[in-house]
């Protein structure tokens, strides 16, 4: 059992949305060591920046990785099979009447 | 930074007007950016306390941790007048968007911060959702918005706030000290079968166990939200 985390994933919300036009942390990734769906923001994190591990909170696999530099980011996400991203109904065109 | 206050002896409110501010949710953050001048930088997420207002500032309170680099910048060398770097608001899943449903907020010493700006956005929009409070608190001179809570709980109809000490008690006080346990929870919780949106944030080891408890007295784990923040913010 791994302890000592102290944030979670909230706290990565920033670096996430410099790097994505959408807010990162309301999306579900599915584990890719036991298939537990989880909000981003429900990710255990260790810190501290700019290195971030995010692990998933059932297993504690690591989920995700981002380290931040200037002028660059890496995101690592081989330990998420699948983010799932809510995104904005699109509004159906209507055809002319 | 345009004025500061102190709400405890370790813990001051920022009060910042940030140009161009798009305005924000409850629950949101902001991220501090401190950079020394050899090029050093710390950065760390912090909840905002006040609710959006047009033309309004953004609040943030800061609770000083030992050893804290950033924290203790802000609550003790910051001064009216100078300049911070920020981003924000960010994060949107530990947010209160006014549904209808009850709410249940947890909080864990400064983690009452952002459940504060849910209560100050409610009572705003003088909402109707019954909102109750559970936080605990180490002592009574540890409880942030003491004064504003008892106030919004008077004037803002269907707020309720119970206050939870862990080591110290108000004199009259009829509970002894202790953690939150499942009585309390259960006795000033809402019941499961109301299912209330949840919204838990304190320390990490506060926060699991209390989100345990709530699963166990049987809330639905999707409707528990929770934030976690370290030690050393």
């Amino acid at each position: 059992m791994t302890t000592g985390f102290e944030l979670d994933g909230n706290a990565m919300a920033g670096d996430l949305r410099e790097i994505f036009a959408v807010d990162l942390t309301e999306a579900v990734a599915t584990c890719a060591g036991c298939g537990r769906p989880s909000a981003v923001a429900a990710l255990l994190v260790w810190g501290p920046a700019p290195g971030l591990v995010a692990r998933c909170p059932g297993c504690e696999d690591v989920v995700l990785r981002l380290v931040r530099a200037p002028g660059r980011a890496w995101l690592d996400v081989r330990g998420a099979v699948s983010l799932r991203i809510a995104l904005p109904e699109e509004s159906v065109a209507e055809g002319p009447a | 930074m345009t004025e500061a206050r102190w709400e405890t002896p370790s813990a001051r409110t920022l009060v910042l007007d940030v140009p161009q501010w798009p305005g924000h949710l409850p629950g949101q953050h902001i991220d501090v950016r401190l950079t020394a001048p050899d090029g050093y930088s710390a950065q760390r997420s912090y909840s905002i306390a006040s609710a959006w207002r047009d033309g309004g500032t953004v609040e943030l309170t800061i609770q000083r941790v030992a050893d804290g680099e950033v924290s203790s910048y802000l609550t003790d060398v910051l001064e009216p007048g100078q300049q911070l770097e920020l981003r924000g608001p960010v994060g949107g899943w530990f947010v209160w968007r006014g549904a209808p449903a009850p709410v249940l907020l947890v909080a864990g010493g400064s983690g009452v911060v952002p459940l504060m700006a849910m209560i100050r956005a409610r009572g705003d929009a003088r909402g109707r959702q019954p909102f109750r409070l559970i936080y605990s608190v180490r002592a009574p001179q540890d409880t942030l918005y003491a004064t504003e809570l008892a106030r919004r709980v008077r004037d803002d109809p269907g707020l309720d706030v119970h206050l939870a000490y862990t080591r110290k008690t108000p004199d009259d006080w009829l509970e002894p000290p202790g953690r939150i346990g499942v009585a309390t929870l259960n006795t000033h919780g809402w019941p499961p079968d109301f299912a209330p949106d949840v919204f838990v944030c304190g320390p990490t080891s506060f926060v699991e166990a209390t989100a345990d408890i709530l699963v166990a007295l049987g809330h639905d784990a999707s409707r528990i939200r929770t934030e976690r923040f370290g030690g050393t913010a």
